[in-house]
């Protein structure tokens, strides 16, 4: 195989894009990501998406986004891996790349989820559970993630409030992305007194629905410096599954999909978590994070809730998270977050994260979980 | 969902009705054809006793479309006392009353209606046991 | 009536939802001004409750009762005057649910509130004349009434189901029956109307109580047996005086409808109103006990049944629960969660 790097990425800043629609949101990501890089044309796009039926009435976006780019011909298609649709569509980029079937591959992600309004966004998340055994019970994707925490609070003794440091710290790191959606710090109380969605998950727990556009361009570690200073490394992008359903789950606290993908990254890249600098991890809800945590070998069972209380989760801690406001502050537009995690690691071990870099990052790592961990792509890129 | 997807999935959303598997024993739902256990082919009917305990739930104040009306609904996972997990909603019973490990047991409601002229979806849901001293409702291979 | 071979109730199971509206909660939104209610609360279906679910759980009871291969049971009768569908049975619901399907009768009844025992009469005869081994009869209702009429204290959702069979294996034999019907537009609703109408005053002498005298004397003539002949009786219970007054006119005492008048505590529950008051009855009833009921549908008609309890009642009565514990199980709700719980609010 050979080695992949990426050599330039783009983004839009995540929010509501009221004028913007889906074609033009990737587009726009698309073209920033190509003028970084230094390109006019590629062999290959692929397209991370979720939900742009559901939202857009739109299938179709490898083509469609091909040709608004300028890029009419090129082979595309749309990836999904409901939300870890970016990082499946980098896996397809990179695994076109290192098996030498393309040498500049554009990978994007991108949702609009604001063209769809009230409760039917909250029904189109859903789809990423088991549409005959969880869905018909009146399920949200929120509620899923609610059984979770519950009886991780439950198992391991821990109290609503002790993840406040997740969220707290995602909106302090926030404010410094001016691609972020939420530039604004929390306090704890705020944490504890927001509005319930699906007990015991209130709104702070909770990343927000966004529309956003994100993506890199790959090509051969051996060319990339003659597109860039700034290459990165894609050392390890690896696919774990579990089942769709928590009640099909070995044991639904261990995010076994997750353990799968990091234990064949580390493998592939030679390294383990001693070696991370920082870790952008799946957010969407503060029990994802501690769990993921957990999976990633950072914390042992039911102790990932104590890295957000002892400061470990800090930049300047043992293992930096969200680092330029992760999933709950810079927004979860969500077939697109995958794209963005890895922008983000890319900027801290280039040492171009600005006011909040990791400080001597090298080795980052990326992680983005499709449904309640049912999809789970761990990748570390290096400076 | 349509009107064929449901109705495919009636025995198991009616009465739980699961599978066990011949090779290891296991009690499997819902129904996949396959034992999890030990991936051996598993397709023998099994009817649950609709006897659990709750796992872990979750109460609903933000609901999916066709859910709305039944807001503040709780949702739970319920240990079936054969083995599995199943995911359902817990009914009669108010949400400050549930906790986990409470003993719960299956009954068959209405999941939800869709629309006032569209078809009624019924399936399993889970309520606190009315009396704990009651032989149990037996569980058995479907005839 | 007899049927060729002797038959009986092999089990039986009840349902009454879990919510309570007082009487008294009617009376203070409308200001009826009444100074007498007609019951003390009614029960309230929860908004995942109807007919279809209601008579699922009661069956599954009379099934565990019964202890029987549901493939075995050769019809499912459902009455009811509020069936989930228009069009599409009730039953076939109920049967899947039990796991009865696909070789078996299987239909909805509507006479008002005698719907469910004319299941039951329906049912004495097919096992009667060998057709099934078993069948299987439904009286269960979510009645409803407008509001701030009188029928609002009363309607109410409830009822019970009966598996009938051989007499041998019967917790209570079937002595006989009897049904008496009149064309009497004492109550009556028109398709495509929410709320029925009544006729107030007449669904008294005319209806209720002529028709229920009359089967209950012509049955009791045909076994030659008089009222000090049972230990029980059950009428149906539309209010709390109407069976009682209708006891006394045929020679029963207060003491043998006492087990079975459920109304003042769960309402009238329509083509569940006299099958629940059997139910409760036999969860009190020792064998060699006789037991008379009598149905009223508006209509009208009345069924009437005597029945003799047997050995296996005490045994089968343990396997499931009992009325008593749906009935004690409430939650009381205002006028507002049941005006929300039963959809009166128009959202659109």
């Amino acid at each position: 195989m050979r080695d992949v790097s990426i050599i330039g990425f783009g983004q839009t800043p995540v929010g509501e894009h009221w004028e913007l629609s889906l074609r033009h949101l990737a587009a726009q990501a698309v073209l920033a990501a190509m003028q970084d890089a230094g390109i006019e044309r590629a062999d290959a796009l692929y397209v991370g998406n979720m939900l742009s039926s559901e939202t857009s009435g739109q299938h179709h976006l490898g083509a469609l986004v091909a040709d608004f780019v300028g890029l009419r011909g090129i082979e595309a298609f749309r990836v999904e891996a409901a939300c870890a649709s970016g990082a499946a569509a980098l896996r397809a980029g990179y695994l076109a790349v290192a098996s030498d079937a393309a040498d500049l591959v554009i990978v994007a992600g991108v949702e609009k989820m604001t063209d769809s309004i009230g409760n039917s966004i909250t029904t189109a998340l859903a789809e990423a559970a088991d549409a005959d055994y969880e869905t018909p019970h009146g399920l949200s994707f929120v509620s899923i993630n609610a059984l979770l925490m519950r009886r991780y609070m439950y198992e391991f003794g821990v109290r609503h409030e002790d993840f406040a440091g997740f969220a707290i710290t995602a909106h302090q790191n926030a404010v410094n992305n001016p691609y972020a959606m939420f530039r604004r710090p929390i306090t704890k109380e705020e944490f504890v007194q927001a509005r319930m969605i699906a007990d015991p998950i209130n709104l702070l727990d909770s990343s927000p629905v966004a529309d956003g556009a994100a993506a890199v361009v790959l090509c051969p570690t051996e060319q990339a410096r003659s597109f860039t200073d700034h290459p990165v490394r894609i050392r390890a992008c690896e696919v774990g599954t579990d089942s769709l359903a928590l009640h099909d789950r070995r044991d639904p606290l261990f995010l076994e999909a997750g353990y799968i993908s990091v234990q064949k990254a580390y493998a592939r890249a030679g390294v383990t978590p001693a070696d991370i600098d920082l870790f952008e991890l799946h957010d969407a809800f503060t029990i994802m994070a501690a769990l993921s945590l957990e999976a990633a070998g950072f914390a042992r069972r039911g102790e990932g809730v104590r890295l957000a209380m002892d400061g470990s989760i800090a930049r300047n801690g043992r293992i930096p998270i969200s680092t330029m406001g992760g999933l709950k502050g810079r927004g979860h537009p969500v077939g697109a977050t995958g794209i963005y995690q890895v922008i983000e690691v890319a900027q801290q071990v280039t040492g171009r994260a600005g006011a909040n870099q990791v400080p001597n990052a090298r080795l980052g790592m990326a992680q983005n979980i499709g449904g309640s961990g049912a999809t789970i792509i761990t990748t570390i890129l290096e400076a | 969902m349509g009107i064929p997807a449901y109705w495919r999935t009636r025995a198991q959303r009616y009465a739980l009705v699961g599978e066990v598997c011949h090779k290891c024993g296991a009690k499997i739902f819902p129904p996949r054809d396959v034992c999890p256990e030990c991936s051996r082919p598993a397709s023998d009917p099994f009817t649950f006793s609709g006897r659990g305990e709750v796992y872990s739930f979750s109460t609903i104040y933000q609901p999916p479309e066709g859910f709305e009306e039944f807001v503040p609904y709780t949702v739970a996972i319920v240990k079936l006392e054969e083995g599995p997990l199943v995911t359902a909603q817990l009914t009669d019973v108010d949400p400050a009353e549930v906790h986990i490990g409470m003993p719960v047991e299956m009954v068959t409601r209405k999941l939800r209606e869709e629309g006032e002229e569209g078809q009624i979806i019924y399936g399993y849901k889970f309520r606190p046991l009315l009396r704990n001293t009651l032989t149990p409702r037996p569980s058995g291979q479907a005839a | 009536m007899k049927p060729v071979k002797d038959v009986g109730i092999i089990g039986y199971g009840a349902y009454v939802p879990r919510y309570r509206l007082p009487a008294s909660e009617v009376a203070r939104v409308w200001k009826n001004g009444e100074d007498v209610l007609p019951v003390h609360e009614k029960s309230v279906p929860g908004l995942d409750e109807d007919t279809a679910t209601m008579a699922i759980e009661a069956a599954r009871s009379a099934l565990q009762r019964a202890g029987v291969d549901p493939q075995l049971i050769g019809a499912v009768w459902v009455g009811s005057e509020s069936h989930p569908y228009a069009v599409k049975p009730t039953s076939t619901i109920v049967a899947e649910a039990l796991g009865i399907v696909p070789n078996t009768l299987a239909g909805d009844w509507e006479f008002a509130c005698k719907a469910g025992t004319e299941a039951l009469q329906a049912s004495i005869g097919l096992v009667g004349s060998g057709m099934a081994r078993y069948a299987l009869a439904i009286g269960m209702d979510t009645a409803q009434g407008r509001p701030g009429d009188a029928l609002e204290y009363t309607a109410a959702a409830g009822g019970a189901a009966y598996i009938v069979g051989p007499a041998e294996e019967a917790l209570a034999v079937f002595e006989g029956s009897f049904s008496y019907v009149t064309d009497t537009p004492d109550f009556f609703r028109r398709p495509y109307q929410h709320y029925p109408q009544h006729g107030s005053r007449f669904t008294g002498e005319p209806a209720y109580f002529k028709h229920i005298q009359a089967a209950a004397k012509a049955l009791m003539e045909e076994l030659g047996a008089r009222p000090e002949d049972f230990t029980y009786a059950v009428f149906h219970q539309p209010n709390i005086k109407f069976p009682q007054q209708v006891a006394k006119m045929l020679g029963f005492r207060p003491e043998q409808i006492k087990p079975g008048l459920l109304v003042g505590e769960i309402g009238n529950t329509y083509a569940g109103s006299s099958l629940i008051g059997l139910s409760a009855t036999l969860d009190a009833a020792k064998p060699g006990d006789r037991i008379l009921l009598v149905s009223f549908g508006s209509g009208a008609g009345s069924d009437a049944f005597a029945l003799r309890v047997t050995e296996a009642i005490e045994e089968r009565r343990a396997r499931a629960y009992l009325t008593r514990e749906y009935v004690s199980r409430r939650k009381p709700i205002d006028y507002g969660l049941y005006v929300r719980y039963r959809r009166k609010l128009h959202m659109h």
